[in-house]
């Protein structure tokens, strides 16, 4: 870096000098066993691959991917629905710019675009927001997907757009939740997990105590975590520490950004807004029920599931695609049938290949250097 | 939970035949171009070699993508090498350049990676019906500018009109020639392991300061693009180390990107170290911020050096005290294997495959 201070908040959570004493407790407590850790967030399964943390991690630690990446889990007919709506006469449809790429049943939205529908990509609902009002004559749709992370700027946005009176903007409400979500893996035949690193970004919003039947129903440690390597590594030796003394329970390793109540503000706009779905379906899940929000009717008017007509028509995952057990952490992204042949980030063909977030897109890139170090292919690095 | 097949040496195998299979020449499956086919990654690769080589058929089996370098009979010494490059940046005119000083740059950059002196520039302008003539004034005044200060004349040139909304106010071709000495040759397959990677200053600044411009993210950051000619440097990091095998200019795709290139090409690994790779600290904050990776970021004046380790202080030295390399460093080395891979030695002392840049996360940077 040059000629500038560390970047504060960032470079002080990547310190070799910080990491080393974490690895050695988490080789001290995990050793003589194999322990399945899953990491809910797919910004934490990311953020794992980047910093190179499977290859500083002794094998007894073994972590499983878990379904918090909003991209990978938006089903097949969902992009179909979206792909109708940007192909509508007039429609500016505004996405993020990983939904681009996600195939529907026929083609991406990026092939909608190539074929002439207005998609554009935005960073923000925000940015879509501001193209309504440069476009009074068009109807500039928002494609809203994610977490309770997203989901109160996502409601923000339509309160703005109410109190400014536009007409003109409508959101494709695809915002899940997270907690059905967790419940069912942990209903999930054959699941072995030992504990969690629980969402970082979800738990600003909603906090810690939606997470309580983690550890009163089913045992286990969660730990809510940040997201720069000493975050994930103490969240892991806080969870050991944890199984070492029977104590499950929820903790608060992120405890710089995430308070144990959530944010009443954020809480607030999603009550206002928005209701919850009877059920929703995941990619590779299923329909789960309650697990999903959509505009509440009084916002009919800015839910452009109402506004214009989308097919709504189930599609089924394609066969060979194993998403769903990855997303489940049954299957490690490597055991599926089509991974890194047929299906590669630039030709994916399930949503976890998409996605940096994605356990798969996040194996392709990152994952091959570990997996090489653990089959004892040592690889000397630059001195 | 493990099925057939997945022991560690069975799923490294896959890993090594889904990789082999890549190298291979991609076929082009979409039936539309996407904005993707011109990130300068994955999908530009497939557009080239999966379509371009092979429509080309016989006429384009000398094809190189960056320059060509060409015998003459009647140059017996010298050879000539030959580029050309096109530019739709958006917008015009960002931080730190502008697509004019962008064409001349960019185009001298091919010719000097391959080892040339670049004599002269042809000039093709497409317009579109309604620009400005003070916009396009500005423009052709930033071209002469950067040609004299460069060094090169621009020898010929052509205009032409598109009806409004047939073009996006302004695209510039500009081809180049230049001379490469006696003897010298430049190239990946010269690549030898143990020889060292050297990266001529920070990264990421052009495609930052483009985005910055362009997508009023209401991030207040002083970026500037470091669009500068490099054929300069690159003399005298020759006349410093002769034997350097191999220069890249990492435009599209970045570092990242052209490092694999370099990789594929020569069949053997590059193992860099992220805290040797120089990003200003606004640039680094940025790309935290978007979600982006420096690595993969464009830039349009940085010069990357493959030299062998002997002479690789020297070449250090020549880089830092030419122009634009003051904050150069040696970032990493060539290993045996595993070949056609780039590894990153991360801050946090982990390691991880480095890949090129997939799909597009800024279109129009160049």
């Amino acid at each position: 870096m040059i000629g500038e201070p560390a970047l504060r908040f960032v470079d002080e959570y990547r310190r070799p000098e910080l990491i080393g004493p974490l690895v050695r407790e988490i080789e001290q407590r995990s050793e003589g066993r194999t322990l399945k850790i899953m990491e809910v967030c797919g910004g934490h399964t990311h953020a794992i691959y980047k910093h190179g943390l499977e290859d500083l991690l002794p094998k007894s630690i073994d972590l499983v991917h878990g379904p918090g990446c909003p991209v990978c889990v938006i089903p097949m007919g969902r992009i179909d629905d979206a792909i109708a709506l940007a192909r509508q006469p007039g429609v500016i449809f505004t996405t993020f710019g990983d939904m681009m790429r996600v195939p529907g049943s026929k083609g991406s939205l990026l092939d909608a675009k190539a074929e002439g529908a207005d998609v554009r990509f935005v960073y923000s609902p925000l940015d879509a927001l501001k193209l309504a009002r440069q476009n009074p004559d068009r109807q500039v749709v928002f494609f809203a997907i994610g977490f309770e992370t997203t989901a109160p700027s996502t409601a923000a946005t339509v309160l703005r757009a109410r109190a400014e009176g536009l007409g003109n903007f409508s959101v494709f409400c695809n915002h899940v939740i997270i907690v059905p979500a967790i419940k069912a893996i942990l209903d999930s035949p054959g699941m072995q997990l030992r504990g969690f690193i629980g969402p970082g970004h979800v738990s600003t919003i909603i906090g810690l105590r939606p997470f309580d039947f983690v550890p009163e129903r089913y045992g286990l440690p969660m730990v809510v975590s940040g997201f720069e390597p000493t975050d994930i590594l103490q969240s892991i030796v806080m969870i050991l520490r944890q199984i070492d003394e029977q104590r499950p329970s929820v903790e608060n390793q992120y405890a710089r950004v995430v308070r144990n109540d959530g944010s009443a503000g954020g809480l607030a706009v999603l009550a206002e807004t928005m209701e919850l779905r009877p059920f929703f379906e995941w990619r590779g899940l299923g329909f789960i029920s309650q697990s999903a929000m959509k505009l509440r009717p009084e916002f009919a008017e800015w839910d452009a599931e109402a506004r214009f007509a989308v097919p709504g028509v189930r599609v089924t995952d394609p066969k060979a695609c194993q998403c769903g057990e990855v997303l489940k952490g049954v299957i490690k992204p490597w055991e599926c049938k089509v991974f890194g042949t047929a299906c590669t980030p630039d030709r994916p063909i399930g949503t976890c290949m998409v996605s940096p977030e994605g356990a798969c897109a996040a194996y392709f890139t990152y994952g091959r250097y570990s997996l090489m170090k653990r089959a004892g292919q040592e690889v000397p690095v630059s001195s | 939970m493990s099925v057939p097949g997945s022991s560690l040496p069975a799923q490294i195998e896959r890993l090594d035949r889904a990789r082999v299979a890549r190298r291979l020449r991609e076929p082009m499956r979409e039936e539309r171009i996407t904005l993707s086919h011109g990130a300068g990654g994955k999908a530009s690769h497939s557009l080239i070699e999966g379509l371009i080589v092979p429509t080309l058929g016989p006429a384009g089996a000398a094809l190189d993508e960056d320059s060509a370098v060409v015998s003459l009979a009647g140059l017996p010494a010298a050879r000539l090498a030959f580029t050309t490059d096109s530019y739709v940046v958006s917008p015009l005119f960002f931080p730190g350049g502008d697509i004019g000083s962008l064409a001349v740059h960019g185009t001298i950059n091919d010719l000097a990676t391959a080892g040339a002196q670049p004599l002269c520039l042809s000039l093709a302008l497409i317009l579109e019906e309604g620009l400005e003539v003070e916009v396009l004034r500005a423009v052709v005044r930033s071209i002469g500018e950067a040609a004299i200060a460069a060094g090169v004349t621009i020898a010929t040139g052509d205009t032409k009109v598109v009806p409004r909304g047939k073009a996006d106010r302004l695209f510039i071709n500009t081809s180049g020639i230049g001379l490469v000495a006696e003897g010298l040759s430049l190239s990946p397959i010269n690549v030898r392991v143990g020889d060292r990677v050297l990266l001529s200053g920070p990264i990421g600044d052009h495609g930052i300061a483009v985005m910055l411009a362009r997508e009023a993210l209401e991030i207040e950051a002083d970026i500037r693009s470091d669009s500068a000619p490099l054929h300069r440097m690159v003399a005298d990091v020759l006349a410093a180390a002769p034997s350097t095998r191999a220069f890249k200019d990492p435009t599209r795709g970045g570092v990242a990107t052209t490092l694999n290139e370099i990789a594929r090409h020569a069949g053997v690994a590059i193992a860099i170290d992220e805290r040797r790779i120089p990003v200003r600290a606004d640039v680094r904050a940025a790309c935290e911020m978007l979600g982006l990776d420096p690595l993969h970021i464009a830039n349009e004046g940085k010069l990357i050096a493959i030299v062998p380790a002997a002479e690789a202080d020297a070449a250090l030295q020549a880089m830092r005290a030419a122009a634009h390399g003051a904050d150069a460093a040696i970032i990493g080395e060539v290993l045996e294997g595993p070949q056609d891979m780039v590894l990153l030695k991360t801050e946090a002392g982990g390691s991880r495959v480095l890949d090129m840049l997939v799909g597009d996360p800024l279109p129009r940077i160049c």
